[in-house]
């Protein structure tokens, strides 16, 4: 009974834990080099921060979760491959691509626990250097140590803007601005459904929102990063009231929540569906996370609700597998009902920062919109009068998606200019399919001597 | 800008680790990555393919293939999720352009 888990954060460890207490051995691949995911990722040996430092609230969680992980691993109830990714499935083998270079490993099951990356919009400048994901720049902080400029701007919508801002101006780094899109009317509207799911996740956020006082600006627009050849110089805005404004800076990061990362699902065959209130193409799966026949998908990869919520479905999904496999599982209904707590949550949190639809749609002719390869708005807007509507022909033939991050960062904003240029709703012009490898891989990786 | 774009905020206890960058004597800290090990002292890891600006990573988790470094013995390297090594020689440019022999 082999299960292969791919990923180790939160729902990959929970789902491998569910499976060992069973007396199964999983598989696990992880791209890290340390287990942990993103949000609980640790720093390398040798670094000396306490977790509550590098954890804050959820120190406790990030240690238990490292740990039950560790002694799988020591006590051989796991094989784990850290440092690989897995390129490729089919007929029940996986590529991986790791450190022994190219290696094939059949499974029977499959638990997909592939995570989830910052939900970024192009905007004019950013694809200079020192432009940043949240994201990357928690991942510095967290796992480095270091700021990634002096003097830091920060934008987009979504929880992470808050921590970030929050965690960077504890340890000591200049945050000069944080400029949030969603207007402080949705902000309140949505953080009433979230208030009702989970009131304490939600007042601990609305105080760290307060301590960042007169730097946090909510109802931004007209965002631009103004560049010279070292990098950014400043961030040029236009607040709730329509004043405008230029805030000096080196360094920007910015992100308008999370993607779903999803290109090993499409390859194990799940069906997707577009989301309303996530504003994306999620795969579709029933409660426990059974996204297809021995497939299993648990958290952000599939449901974008965070550690919380992925650290249960990864629970989920092992007991599903358990179940399917037709042995002595767990119980789930508790952790149902908390899965359906935190999708509420979530859904709120969607219409308190949501993805601002308009604003990637206008994206101004000039700007890249393909960060890889430098392909303009403008240049998807022709491409799409002769390809007609449908992204993944504009993709074959105007290349945006066809960089070397495979449409991770720009087919969402892609998909929101095809169809305003079409008159369309993004769900009508299609998804982006997956391709082989999903990460590129070295050629000699892929020659055998 | 003068020197690097990334300064440390913390854990700046441990032991230094040596490596060469375009040629030159270079050091940082154990525990490091390429990443930060070049922008410590650059403001950037590379050129832009298709355009003028310089790149330095964009999301530090393996997604966006934007932090890919040369290094002198041919191999390239993702710089934001490689550690750096003692004896690494790193260039911030192709040794092989295309379209040229």
């Amino acid at each position: 009974m082999t299960v292969l888990i791919v990923g180790a954060g939160p729902a990959g460890i929970r789902a491998a834990e569910t499976l060992v207490k069973a007396g199964l051995r999983p598989f696990i691949v992880d791209e890290g080099a340390r287990a942990g995911g993103q949000i609980y990722r640790r720093s390398p040996p040798g670094f000396v921060r306490s977790p509550s430092k590098l954890y804050g609230s959820e120190a406790r969680k990030a240690v238990d979760l490292h740990r039950t992980f560790d002694r799988m691993v020591a006590a051989g109830q796991v094989e784990y491959r850290p440092k690989s990714s897995v390129m490729a499935l089919r007929d029940g083998v996986a590529q991986l691509v790791g450190p022994d270079g190219l290696t094939e490993r059949p499974y029977e099951r499959l638990v997909l626990a592939t995570g989830a990356m910052d939900r970024v919009l192009p905007i004019a400048g950013w694809q200079s250097g020192g432009v940043y994901t949240l994201g990357a720049m928690q991942i510095a902080l967290k796992a480095q140590g270091v700021a990634l400029g002096q003097q830091i701007v920060l934008l987009g919508t979504g929880p992470l803007l808050t921590l970030l801002a929050s965690q960077l101006l504890k340890a000591g780094a200049d945050v000069r601005a944080v400029l949030d899109t969603s207007p402080m009317r949705s902000q309140v509207k949505g953080g009433t459904r979230m208030l009702a799911a989970r009131p304490l996740a939600t007042l601990r956020g609305l105080s760290m929102r307060a301590g960042l006082r007169r730097v946090y600006h909510p109802g931004v627009n007209g965002l631009r990063v103004d560049t010279d050849v070292d990098g950014p110089t400043a961030v040029r805005w236009r607040d709730a009231s329509g004043r405008q404004h230029r805030t000096k800076c080196d360094a920007v990061g910015m992100g308008w929540h999370l993607r779903a990362e999803t290109h090993l699902a499409d390859l194990a065959g799940a069906q997707f569906r577009w989301d309303d209130d996530f504003a994306q193409w999620l795969p579709q799966e029933d409660e426990m996370g059974r996204g297809g026949k021995g497939l299993y998908l648990a958290g952000d990869g599939a449901r974008l609700l965070g550690a919380d919520g992925a650290d249960i479905a990864g629970r989920l999904a092992g007991i599903a597998c358990l179940q399917d496999f037709g042995l002595t599982a767990p119980d789930p209904s508790a952790d149902l009902r908390r899965m359906r707590r935190m999708q509420r949550f979530a859904r709120g949190m969607q219409r308190a920062f949501s993805w601002p639809a308009q604003m990637a749609a206008q994206t101004p002719d000039d700007t890249v919109l393909c960060r890889c390869e430098g392909v303009t708005a403008g240049e998807l807007r022709n491409t799409t009068n002769w390809s007609g509507p449908e992204a993944n022909r504009a993709k074959s033939l105007g290349r945006v998606g066809m960089g070397r991050c495979q449409g991770r960062y720009c087919q969402l904003a892609g998909a929101e200019i095809i169809a305003a240029q079409s008159g369309l709703h993004p769900r009508d012009v299609g998804r982006l399919r997956a391709q082989t490898p999903v990460r590129p891989v070295p050629v000699d990786a892929l020659i055998n001597d | 800008m003068t020197g690097g774009r990334v300064h440390r905020l913390a854990e700046e206890g441990r032991a230094p680790i040596a490596f060469h960058l375009d040629g030159e004597p270079a050091s940082a800290l154990f525990g490091d990555t390429v990443l930060t090990a070049i922008l410590l002292v650059r403001p950037h890891l590379r050129r832009a393919e298709f355009g003028p600006e310089g790149r330095a990573g964009f999301c530090l988790m393996g997604a966006c293939q934007d932090c890919w470094v040369w290094q002198e013995n041919g191999p390239r390297l993702r710089a934001c999720s490689t550690e750096l090594a003692e004896g690494m020689r790193l260039l911030t440019s192709d040794p092989e352009p295309w379209g040229q022999p």
